[in-house]
């Protein structure tokens, strides 16, 4: 695939101020999605065949992948609770199961997770700046991340305004996301995009490299209530985007698909596309996540029908 | 000579046959087998009949997690309502009558005797569906107790249940099927390999009926190689030996024993007789309630 010519990127730090014409005429001028040929290559990606062991690793990688999320208006601290304790252990039956990467949870409930994680290295990830809508003005929007971070939040989990995005007021959600950078101090920033709402593929190019030169450590797809959630050929274009963000300025930035992945064949199919497309320095719990929940079930039943040589059911494991 | 006059057929195409392939049934949907394969079904004398999908293991796991999805629902219905919905299929077979004489006479049976085994099948299927709301009466009891207790049992359905289908391809089929369903427990079947044909047409009654998805679900194909993973798999909860092969019983039911599924040992293979209430009660838990009373 030839690596298209990303203009002066390269000379562009997170540091630097950026105007608003210097922004525009950057995004506007990265090359367009050819979306048949991405769908294409998604498609092709996906019907790799991964069996045995290597299914096996692929398995353990994902586990250690997954940020466990609960995002409900009715979240207890009882279940954050359990949602900790199955991160920890996701199997309590079979020690050599993988911790998962993170738990994800609103930010009023950081506190119980944070308590609940003590003392294992799954990370505390909190939406903030009025997820999922971001509707909020922009004091509310740091004030909301400010109060995560405080609480022991350990990655940041910020929604774009996609309104402003849509509507070319690319620099306001340029300066969002710095104000929410610097808000955030040590912990990881991961900018959800939301491409549900963002209509073509080359918007989500413009978004991730917005994203990106605006000091994202990680970008991510969606939040999980809009349909569509995470899809293959929009991570693509989003593993592409880091690829090339890496090229031109030496950072790499994470990839966070989330929502709508259910199944281990999922799972697979997306390290397939991270291998295939930012490469294998990307298969790595610090550069690729998969935001999820129900999927975490699934790898374990076929983790257990790899162990055990028969298949299991939903019955043996926890609902959450 | 006089002009030749030409046969009233000639000039008419001749009809090429149209050859078909069978699908599955799984989770009220016709899919091909996930592993592609197919393998062909020949009448008595040898002859092409059709095709039928050879189902994987694969396949059997789909099929669970489908009779898994669909077990909520139809357990929850009122015995009265899957009654009902089984005396609709009862309709819906008489309406294929025809198709399963036909289907049964290319086993090698006359005519007389085919219809006839049509006749008894959908009178076992009524039969069955007569029972839906009346097995909570016959086997539910109110229990006396030594204290101020209402003791009663009722009968739940075990879950899903996973049955090898005998070599009766429509009697021995429908005897083995409705009783399972009859009393919302949902049904992984592998039908006879020899004869999957009114197997698969049953499918298609079930598909065209209000049953809904997942409660039945069929799987054509080698049995030897289907059963053991029902027989292990841990989300099946019961498992009908009907049709497995003699020597294979002792290994389906040592894998069955996994997760204490309840069994069903093969019968003498004679399905003309007063099935009984065996078939059902063998698929049943007792469920039993204390409440307090005059307290």
């Amino acid at each position: 695939m030839p690596v298209a010519d990303f203009g002066d990127a390269g000379g562009v730090s997170t540091e630097t101020l950026t105007s608003a014409a210097e922004l525009r005429a950057f995004l506007n001028g990265l090359p367009g999605v050819d979306r048949v040929g991405a769908e294409e290559r998604a498609a092709r990606l996906a019907s790799r065949s991964i069996k045995t062991t290597a299914k096996a690793a692929a398995i353990d990688l994902a586990i250690s992948m997954v940020d466990l999320t609960t995002l409900e208006g009715a979240d207890t601290a009882g279940k954050v609770r359990a949602l900790c304790a199955k991160a920890a252990r996701p199997d309590p039956s079979d020690p050599s199961v993988p911790r998962v990467a993170a738990v994800c949870v609103y930010p009023d409930m950081v506190e119980t997770a944070v308590a609940a994680v003590a003392g294992t290295p799954v990370k505390v990830a909190s939406v903030a700046t009025a997820f999922p809508s971001g509707r909020a003005p922009l004091a509310a929007k740091l004030a909301d991340t400010e109060a995560a971070v405080a609480a022991g939040a350990a990655e940041i989990d910020m929604v774009i305004d996609r309104g402003a995005f849509l509507a070319g007021d690319l620099m306001k959600v340029h300066d969002e996301i710095v104000a929410t950078k610097e808000a955030c101090g040590d912990a990881h920033l991961k900018v959800i995009l939301e491409t549900g709402e963002l209509a073509t593929y080359d918007n989500v190019r413009r978004a991730s490299w917005l994203a990106m030169r605006a000091g994202a450590d990680f970008i991510k797809t969606s939040t999980g209530k809009v349909a569509p959630a995470a899809t293959l050929p929009v991570t693509l274009v989003m593993l592409e985007a880091v690829r090339d963000y890496r090229a031109a300025t030496g950072r790499r930035v994470g990839v966070k698909p989330a929502g709508g992945i259910r199944t281990t064949k999922d799972a697979i199919k997306y390290l397939v596309l991270v291998n295939e497309t930012a490469g294998p320095d990307w298969l790595t719990p610090d550069m690729f996540r998969l935001g999820a929940s129900s999927v975490l079930n699934d790898l374990l039943m076929q983790r257990r029908k790899l162990a055990t040589g028969v298949y299991s059911g939903p019955d043996y494991f926890t609902l959450d | 000579m006089p002009k030749q006059q030409p046969k009233p057929h000639a000039k008419e195409p001749v009809r090429l046959p149209v050859r078909k392939t069978y699908k599955l049934f799984i989770g009220g949907a016709f899919p091909r087998s996930e592993s592609g394969r197919t393998y062909q079904v020949n009448d008595a004398d040898g002859t092409f009949l059709a095709n039928a999908a050879k189902a994987s293991r694969k396949d059997a796991r789909d099929a669970v997690a489908a009779a898994r999805k669909a077990f909520g629902g139809w357990s929850g219905r009122t015995p009265y309502n899957r009654g009902q919905i089984l005396y609709r299929i009862a309709e819906m077979l008489e309406g294929r009558h025809a198709q399963f004489t036909a289907e049964l006479r290319a086993t090698g049976l006359p005519k007389s005797a085919a219809s006839a085994e049509v006749d008894a099948a959908i009178d076992r299927w009524v039969w069955y569906a007569g029972w839906a709301d009346k097995l909570a009466a016959v086997l539910g009891s109110a229990n006396p107790v030594a204290g101020p207790f209402f003791n009663f049992s009722t009968p739940e359905p075990t879950g899903v249940v996973a049955v090898i289908a005998p070599d009766s391809p429509l009697l021995g089929l429908v005897s083995v099927v409705a009783p399972v369903i009859v009393s919302g427990n949902t049904a992984v079947v592998v039908a006879a390999p020899s004869a999957p044909l009114p197997a698969v047409t049953l499918a298609e009654v079930l598909a065209t009926s209000d049953l809904p998805a997942g409660v039945v679900n069929i799987l054509t194909g080698d049995r030897a190689e289907l059963a053991p993973w029902l027989a292990s798999h841990m989300d099946v909860n019961a498992i009908d030996l009907a049709g497995a092969g003699g020597g294979d019983v002792a290994a389906l039911e040592e894998a069955a024993a996994g997760n204490l599924k309840r069994v069903l040992r093969p019968g003498d293979g004679d399905w003309t007789g007063d099935p009984g209430t065996a078939r059902m009660t063998a698929f049943l838990e007792t469920k039993t309630v204390w409440h307090p009373v005059g307290v």
